[in-house]
């Protein structure tokens, strides 16, 4: 059973109190806490690689599957497989995410590599939050992988949260989408002290008529570093948008990378990017209205990665 | 009372220096109603974010009700009871009409109690209570809520910069009662900036700011007359182009 620290941990990274409803698989530790299947949504532990499959079959409806990891000794390095094989005309929320306290003096480490398998017309909202906290020396560290290989006129929504606590991470998100299909991808990141994140995008728009939109904000404070690459392929009539919208403070330092690749007259490819620090006007409205200059920061902040 | 005693305000451009407020005295009693007026360019705006603090003045001092507020910063002086209704409303990606609403009240206001605020301007509520203050909002629409957000602290000193501009004229009427309410209820002090006659008339005082100084101040009897003939706003400013 879980102890008290993970059931924490489970809270702010999927917003969990107790058991969730529907579908789901808590690894804690390295090991399987908890699972639950239902009438359409399969978990299966995979026999070559530490990790999961699993299936949703077609036609399932609002539905949910939570993966969330949690880790609470110092020093477990582990890299995690789980594969998404979601059928056609489903419409499912999935919500993963991972949450590390390490206390001790050795690095702490979850690479979690996710493969998404998505029928034709379905929709998918995937909620992916990172947290880390704990007082020890040791690091946490977080390599997610994420890719993506859509059919036909599916749909997928990707929310991905990294606010507090992860001292490196790098994350590699790849996406290959058929005709008619949507991604949409909401990235929003803090660093703070010596933290380092990186974060490369690659979406190949391969079918007529398929876009996508990857819009990433983020917050670097103090000597924290941050690298956003995305690249966009269009091979095809398609439309992709890329945004990188950056308030960089104190002694922080940010790359944003575009890439942007048409192969077709017809595909239509926008990338803007901003960095700055917080507006000097938004400062003084705010302490206008009897806020300090740190309260007004924070509520900019706020609102910023929300 | 606020009182301004012989304030000067400089810039440095191109290695000049520039004097945009330029030994300015101003005296302003408490519960007015004060227009303050006068040809673009001539320092009002200026003159109001030195009263706030978003601004520091080169010399002179200021004192609010007793107190010498020359060296304070904006936070101080909002908490002391100075709000600024700014000419050019500022925008905040992810700040929603009703958090920066419960900022300005400093407490967490019921969605009901905001509306009522965003009533007070002429916005229906629902509609925005959830909007993000961003560009996605109308200028006039923004103006409302950067005037909501000061009727909301309700102090006793507010100031509003050019509150009319891009206000359409359907609801220009109830902004003039929303003024002369705030007089009532909070019987505080007003302080308009405004180049529009409908506001002039409804003031007790009326200020003419011109090339950084008092020219004119007095009741609005004997000021608006005087605006209103030979030497208006509007001839001042084409004198000066003419010289
Ligand atoms: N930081 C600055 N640097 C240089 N010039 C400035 C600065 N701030 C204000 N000024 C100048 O000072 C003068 C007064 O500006 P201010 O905005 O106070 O005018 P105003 O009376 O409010 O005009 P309007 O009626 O057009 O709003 C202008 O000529 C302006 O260009
Ligand atoms: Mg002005």
């Amino acid at each position: 059973m879980l102890d008290n620290i993970q059931k924490q941990l489970l809270k702010e990274v999927a917003d969990l109190y107790s058991m969730p409803k529907g579908a789901y698989n808590i690894r804690a530790n390295g090991e399987k806490a908890a699972r639950n299947t239902t009438e359409n949504i399969d978990i299966v532990t995979k026999t070559d690689n530490p990790g999961i499959d699993v299936y949703i079959k077609d036609g399932t409806q609002n539905e949910s599957v939570h993966i969330p990891v949690v880790i609470s000794e110092s020093g477990i390095k582990e890299v995690v497989y789980n594969d998404f094989y979601i059928g056609e005309n489903c419409n499912v929320t999935i919500v993963a995410g991972c949450g590390i306290n390490n206390c001790g003096s050795q690095d702490s480490q979850h690479d979690g590599v996710h493969r998404f398998f998505v029928g034709k017309n379905s929709k998918i909202r995937y909620v992916e939050k990172h947290y880390g906290e704990g007082t020890g020396t040791g690091k946490r560290i977080l390599n997610p992988v994420t890719e993506v290989y859509q059919k036909e006129n599916s749909y997928v929504d990707m929310d991905m949260v990294q606010i507090k606590g992860v001292d490196d991470t790098y994350r590699t998100t790849k996406a290959e989408l058929a005709a008619g299909a949507t991604m949409i991808v909401h990235e929003r990141l803090m660093t703070h002290g010596q933290q380092k994140a990186t974060s490369v995008y690659s979406v190949e728009l391969n079918g007529d008529g398929s876009s996508t939109d990857v819009i990433s904000r983020s917050v670097a404070k103090d000597d924290s570093e941050q690298i956003f690459e995305v690249a966009i392929v269009g091979n095809t009539i398609c439309n992709g948008h890329a945004e990188c919208d950056a308030i960089i403070m104190d002694n922080a330092h940010i790359v944003a990378i575009p890439r942007l690749d048409a192969k077709n007259v017809d595909a239509a490819l926008i990338h803007e990017a901003a960095i700055g620090k917080i507006a000097g006007d938004q400062l003084i409205k705010l302490m206008s209205l009897g806020l300090t200059e740190a309260e007004a920061e924070e509520q900019i902040i706020g609102g910023f990665l929300r | 009372m606020l009182e301004l005693k012989d304030i000067t305000y400089q810039v440095e451009e191109n290695n000049e220096t520039k004097t945009i407020i330029d030994h300015l005295d101003l005296s302003i009693g408490d519960g007015k109603f004060i227009v303050i007026t006068g040809p673009n360019g001539g320092g009002k705006s200026t003159l109001a974010k030195l009263i706030m603090g978003v601004r520091p003045v080169s010399s002179g001092s200021m004192i609010f009700d007793g107190e010498d507020i020359t060296k304070l910063n904006i936070t101080d002086r909002a908490k002391l009871g100075i709000s600024f209704a700014f000419q050019q409303p500022v925008h905040f990606k992810g700040i929603k009409v009703l958090d920066l609403l419960r900022l300005a009240t400093g407490t967490n206001i019921s969605v009901n109690k905001a509306c009522d605020y965003l009533s007070k301007v002429g916005l229906c509520a629902k509609e925005y209570i959830d909007r993000e203050v961003n560009s996605s909002l109308s200028g006039g629409e923004l103006k409302r809520i950067e005037i909501a957000t000061v009727l909301a602290r309700g102090t006793k000193f507010s100031i509003f910069d050019e509150p009319e501009a891009g206000i359409d004229i359907w609801s220009f009427q109830n902004l003039i009662q929303v003024f002369e309410n705030i007089r009532k209820t909070v019987q505080g002090t007003v302080l308009i900036i405004s180049h529009q006659e409908r506001i002039l008339n409804i003031a007790d005082e009326i200020i003419v700011i011109e090339d950084g100084k008092v020219s004119k101040h007095g009741s609005k009897e004997d000021i608006l007359p005087e605006l209103l003939g030979t030497a208006s706003a509007v001839n001042i400013s084409c004198s000066k182009i003419s010289n």
